[in-house]
């Protein structure tokens, strides 16, 4: 299991930076090329919203980005510092969401913009969790990845 | 690569068109910038717009919000926000967002400076 793990600080121009380094990871890693424009996308979209939480909570920890890759699956998972933040976001985007262990009186960033990037998360990505705890929240998305092919 | 903005105007059958040709990405970074244009613009007096997607690499959400917000202002003066866009992986956006219900997408600049419905 191989995994590049990036952290950055909550600024939006530093978003880019981990959409590259993720749709770079995810090709080696053997995402198809047609998937690529998702990863990329959604991973965009997941950082986006944690630097929104981050900034309007006063949060200066880095957001936290996880690309592993697995056997048969490339996964990412988006951290933020903000506890409980988006679980209610995420459910009313009708993403998949554990509610154990986050503060219930935080629930109250479900934020507009906040909404449509998780819907694009959820329209994009079939495999997609969004959970929350006492020291923030993540999203964890995952695709197949093809075998290499092994040369005779 | 960084976002690009131009406009110019031209002259259709429905009136003056305000074309705006965006390139390059449109994220969290970049969509203030585009945000600004389109505010110039309606407060300019420019209520028919013709946004050109063709040479935009990258939409993300904050850049739907923009122009979710771009099509209020100019509904406010009875105005219309007009895309062009040919390119599947930025049209799959709009698509799964149901904004292509909201937008009216044309193929070409030509087309969308001519509509009149």
């Amino acid at each position: 299991m191989a995994t590049v793990e990036l952290r950055f600080s909550a600024q939006p121009e530093h978003v880019r930076t981990a959409r590259l380094v993720a749709a770079a990871v995810a090709r080696r890693a053997g995402v198809d090329e047609a998937v690529l424009d998702e990863v990329r996308l959604a991973v965009g979209e997941a950082c986006s919203r944690a630097v929104g939480l981050h900034r309007s909570n006063g949060v200066t920890d880095p957001v936290r980005v996880v690309l592993t890759e697995e056997e048969k699956t490339f996964s990412i998972e988006v951290g933020d510092g903000v506890p409980g933040a988006g679980v209610a976001a995420a459910d009313a985007a009708g993403v998949p969401g554990s509610r154990d262990g986050a503060p219930t009186e935080d629930f109250d960033d479900a934020e507009g913009e906040d909404e449509m990037g998780l819907a694009v998360i959820s329209g994009l990505v079939d495999d997609v969790e969004v959970s929350a705890g006492e020291h923030g929240g993540v999203i964890r998305m995952s695709w197949p990845t093809t075998p290499a092919i092994v040369l005779p | 690569m960084d976002l690009s903005l131009s406009t110019r105007n031209v002259s259709g059958p429905g009136g003056d068109r305000t074309v705006v040709e965006v390139g390059g990405e449109i994220d969290v970074y970049t969509a203030p910038k585009l945000r600004e244009q389109l505010v110039e613009l309606v407060n300019d007096g420019s209520y028919h717009l013709v946004v050109d997607m063709e040479g935009v690499d990258f939409l993300d959400s904050t850049g739907l919000g923009v122009l979710v917000g771009g099509l209020k202002r100019v509904r406010a003066h009875e105005g219309s926000l007009r895309l062009v866009c040919n390119q599947e992986r930025i049209l799959k956006i709009f698509r799964i967002t149901g904004l292509t219900k909201v937008f009216p997408i044309h193929t070409s600049v030509e087309e969308a400076v001519n509509a009149t419905d």
